[in-house]
């Protein structure tokens, strides 16, 4: 099993995904630069938060044209697996990877706390650490964090079981209370809320470390 | 060149002996641009000439003090290797007249001092002062500054861990806006400023300059008036993305051994930081403007030399690591280019098409700015109040619920939700506690940090405000369970040339050292603003200090929140019933007078190594300094976190309840433990005043003789306040 995290200008969680990834996969996970345009090899690509670009012009809207995100496409349509947190999210929408758009948040604000999240379904290599229907913690750290797709796209996502991860109590205003989704075949997972901040008990709980264990054990498979 | 008028010269903020001066300095008029470097270097911001001559009074020394004051922060060895590297800066004036932009140039230039040393910063804390609620501009203001900080620090991925927020009628026209930022760094891989090596290039790398807060300096260096909106061109913009990307940038050339020396282009841009380093290192600089990134078209030496673009640092290369420094920058898409060389002639020489249009001596420039010894008056003592002659609350849970939820005792949530306080995954301990706890990464270790001031103390008595606050910081950083190393002091006042200004001043700066000296605990770093006022009103005198601690293992930090029922509440230190200046006289009887309450150094030294001790063996699973508002509020403020209630026993004696619930003694905590006895009978021991009040119970705070109130009334109140001011919109008709 042969992780990797992308790292754009301003990236700022890729070292936090990568600790979170080493401490499940017990060996080292690569830092791919943005300009490079080579995945092969690679069984999973974490796409980090931060602010790739400075968010200017749309979140993740510059990040998801440059050379490496081609890769990435190329990747999931291999059937490769993908995840992106908060920033990396914002990323595979823009990049089509994902349907849906995130919007400013509907208090206009930044925020960062721990929100509960119920896990929609645990029959995925993501979530098989949870069970269904468990309410978690996951801090979440976004302006933009907003999810918004049109009436038919989201008929569509609720109707192929495309949501991951529900607001318990919707900090943001995200339609259908929705906090990350995966994409039609299930190997790529975008999600607002951070997992990889949770995964020690210093750091005030281990909610998220599941999601990387299941990730590594089933990938490895 | 034009001819240098009187009304130029006052201009530029220079006196006529300030004038006389630079003519004896150059043997001749100066041409403009060099009356723009001597404005800027000779301003109070730049040269501290109000304040030097007692800044020297404060201890900076201590075994593990790396560098003290002088250079870009503060640095401290915190073993295996590792140097933590700190300082604290205002950055009010332009906060006041564009809080978004004020407030996020501020953490800005507060990182870059400290990576520009070689540290990656880790944590970013704020200390911010506002008018009070109802003046027509706070609201707005604290949105801008809220906002600015957030937006600089979210996208740099530095948590921001700390920091206070305090409302007071003296700022209503002088906000303050405090930042600190704390790094980390090799002990062995630290960069200074001092240039050296005649030859060598000069290269500027990062943003381009453009005509962004010209003169910046000589404004933090006036005092407000009426016509300060029209200040506005002054302040500067911040680019969050650009700063993280010369981050990244330095950090990466810094792990080679291409830097002779290098400086952050900050307050007073160029025209600082090469006669700093040019200074530092005695040599000389020529430099070429012509090679200067710029922003705009047609741009005169004087902007360039004044130009306080931020994001942009200067430094001194190894000849032939021009090229792979250069493909750094290139790789992270910013600008670099040789601007000039080093070389021995201590003059500063600039050319621009061709000619030389400046060359000024660099040594009589920077170091024999003008140092003045200004009259002070000491503030006079107040009477003291007894707490018996000051009237008690109709009911004392109401009070405890009161001050809980006013502005200044409310619930800050609102403001620290809005920064990421968890990026980087080393926060252990989370705002809203005494100190923050954040880990050095790949270690058991921790830093503790906080930042801490009562003004209205400071203003009563600037000599016990002034030990005060640093004890105050030793306090919450003790009460994590970590040892309190060092300190940055930012000293906040009003207009130095008004004696009884300046006596706060030096006051304020008697009570630090006396503090640090008692507590151990120097100061490594700091900024001076002076000139707080507004058509005459000067601030409070607010001498914030951050302060830095460090505890060996994480795992043995505890928190303010009760943990568990049963738990015996232990207070440690003893309770006079101080009310004079106190929170309670203020918020519940409308009154700030009487005395603030003296400090004694020897028992908070003694009390705080106790606590510590205690946390690390294990003994205490809980901890909280107590402050504002007393004995009161540290059991609400530990019930509300934890959800849990107290059942206290009133333990006042001979002091009125009153004065035992709401007097601010200082040197005191409360502490919880499993084993009441051993941590009594330790106390015993140690010659330490503790007392047994009660104990962790149910969900209502109960306090015998005074009334029971539920906890989730108390954290309604307390969380509520906020919230509610800050959803009116800005501008109200």
């Amino acid at each position: 099993m042969k992780a990797c995290v992308i790292v754009f200008p301003a990236s700022n969680c890729d070292r936090d995904m990568k600790v979170a990834l080493e401490s499940s996969l017990g060996s080292s996970v690569d830092m791919v630069w943005h300009r490079e345009t080579d995945l092969s090899g690679y069984d999973l690509v974490a796409v980090p938060g931060g602010f790739s670009y400075g968010d200017y012009l749309r979140c993740g809207a510059m990040a998801a044209r440059s050379p490496i995100m081609a890769e990435v496409v190329k990747h999931a349509n291999r059937g490769g697996h993908v995840l992106g947190v908060c920033n990396g999210f914002q990323v595979l929408c823009e990049s089509g990877l994902l349907p849906g758009v995130l919007m400013r948040n509907a208090n206009l604000k930044f925020i960062c706390k721990d929100v509960k999240l119920k896990v929609e379904r645990n029959d995925t290599v993501f979530t098989n650490g949870y069970d269904a229907g468990q309410i978690i913690t996951y801090p979440v750290a976004h302006h933009d964090g907003n999810f918004f797709a049109d009436t038919e796209t989201l008929k569509r996502i609720e109707g192929q079981g495309q949501v991951a991860f529900r607001y318990v109590d919707n900090p943001n205003g995200s339609a259908d209370d929705i906090a990350g989704i995966f994409n039609a075949a299930g190997n790529v997972l975008g999600l607002m809320p951070h997992p990889e901040r949770l995964v020690e008990m210093p750091l005030g709980g281990l909610d998220g470390k599941p999601m990387f264990d299941s990730l590594i054990k089933s990938l490895a498979a | 060149m034009s001819e240098i008028t009187p009304e130029i010269v006052k201009e530029h903020g220079l006196n006529e002996a300030e004038y006389k001066m630079v003519l004896d300095i150059m043997g001749r008029e100066p041409n403009l641009n060099e009356l723009g470097i001597f404005s800027v270097m000779w301003s109070e911001h730049c040269s501290y000439k109000s304040s030097k001559k007692w800044l020297k009074t404060l201890p900076t020394k201590a075994p593990w003090v790396i560098c003290g004051p002088g250079e870009n922060a503060g640095i401290i060895d915190v073993g295996d290797g590792d140097a933590v590297i700190f300082k604290m800066e205002s950055h009010n004036h332009p906060s006041y007249i564009e809080p978004y932009q004020g407030a996020a140039t501020g953490v800005g230039g507060i990182m870059r001092d400290v990576f520009t040393m070689g540290a990656r910063p880790i944590a970013n804390v704020n200390a911010l002062r506002f008018g009070v609620p109802e003046h027509p501009k706070t609201r707005h203001l604290v949105h801008g500054v809220v906002e600015g900080i957030g937006g600089y620090g979210n996208c740099m991925g530095v948590p921001t861990v700390a920091g206070e927020v305090e409302f007071d009628t003296s700022y209503d026209g002088n906000i303050l806006v405090n930042a600190m930022c704390v790094g980390l760094a090799k002990a062995d891989n630290i960069f200074y400023c001092a240039a050296a090596g005649i030859g060598k290039p000069v290269v500027y790398v990062g943003s381009k300059t453009g005509r962004d807060g010209i003169h910046g300096a000589t404004m933090a260096s006036t005092e407000f008036t009426a016509d300060t909106e029209e200040k506005r061109p002054t302040v500067q913009v911040g680019d969050p993305f650009t700063e993280k990307l010369l981050l990244e940038a330095c950090l990466e050339l810094m792990q080679t051994d291409a830097i002779v020396a290098i400086q952050d282009m900050g307050a007073a841009g160029l025209t600082s930081s090469s006669f700093e380093m040019a200074s530092s290192g005695g040599v000389g600089i020529d430099m070429n403007l012509d090679m200067v990134p710029q922003r705009e078209e047609s741009m005169t030496p004087y902007e360039m030399m004044l130009s306080e673009s931020q994001e942009r640092m200067l430094m001194v290369l190894e000849p032939g690591k021009e090229d792979m420094a250069r493909a750094i920058f290139e790789k992270w898409e910013l600008d670099f280019a040789v601007i000039g060389e080093i070389t021995d002639t201590g003059r500063m020489r600039l050319f621009h098409k061709g000619e030389m249009v400046g060359d000024l001596p660099i040594d009589p420039l920077a170091q024999a700015s003008p140092e003045y010894d200004r009259p002070w008056v000491p503030t006079p003592k107040r009477a003291p109040i007894a707490a018996k002659d000051v009237a008690a609350p109709a009911d004392m849970m109401d009070a405890i619920k009161t001050l809980v939820s006013t502005p200044n005792g409310c619930s800050k949530r609102w403001v620290w939700e809005q920064y990421d306080h968890m990026v980087m995954n080393d926060t252990v301990a989370r705002p809203g506690g005494d100190a923050a706890v954040v880990r050095i990464h790949g270690t058991q270790k921790g830093l503790a940090v906080t930042s801490d001031v009562t003004p209205r103390y400071v203003f009563a008595d600037p000599v016990e405000g002034g030990k005060q606050a640093v004890a105050e910081t030793y306090r919450n950083i003790t009460a994590t369970g970590a040892l309190p190393l060092a300190i940055t002091d930012n000293m906040n006042f009003g207009n130095p040339e008004r004696p009884e200004i300046m006596g706060q001043f030096v006051g304020a700066c008697e009570g630090i050292a006396a503090a640090c000296i008692a507590l151990d605990y120097p100061v490594v770093s700091g900024n001076v603003s002076l000139y707080n006022e507004t058509n005459g009103q000067g601030i409070l005198p607010t001498p914030t200090i951050g302060g830095v601690g460090l505890i060996a293992d994480v795992d043995k930090t505890i928190g303010m929140a009760f943990v568990s029922e049963g738990d015996a509440i232990v207070l440690i230190g003893s309770t006079t019933g101080h009310l004079g200046c106190s929170q309670y006289l203020a918020e519940i009887l409308n009154r700030t007078d009487g005395p603030a309450p003296e400090v004694d150094l020897t028992l908070e030294r003694k009390h705080g190594d106790f606590v510590r001790s205690e946390i690390l063996a294990g003994n205490v699973n809980a901890c909280h300094d107590l402050s504002d508002g007393g004995l009161g509020v540290a059991l609400a403020e530990m019930a509300m976190v934890s959800g849990l209630g107290a059942s206290i026993i009133d333990g006042s004696n001979d002091v009125p309840l009153h004065g035992w619930l709401f007097g601010e003694d200082q040197a005191r905590y409360i502490t919880t433990t499993t084993d009441a006895k051993a941590l009594l009978v330790a106390a015993q021991a140690a010659g330490v005043t503790a007392t047994l009040i009660g104990e962790v119970q149910g969900q209502d705070l109960k306090i015998e003789t005074a009334g029971t109130i539920s906890v989730s009334k108390l954290k309604d109140a307390h969380e509520g306040w906020m919230p509610e001011f800050m959803a009116h919109p800005d501008f109200e008709d």
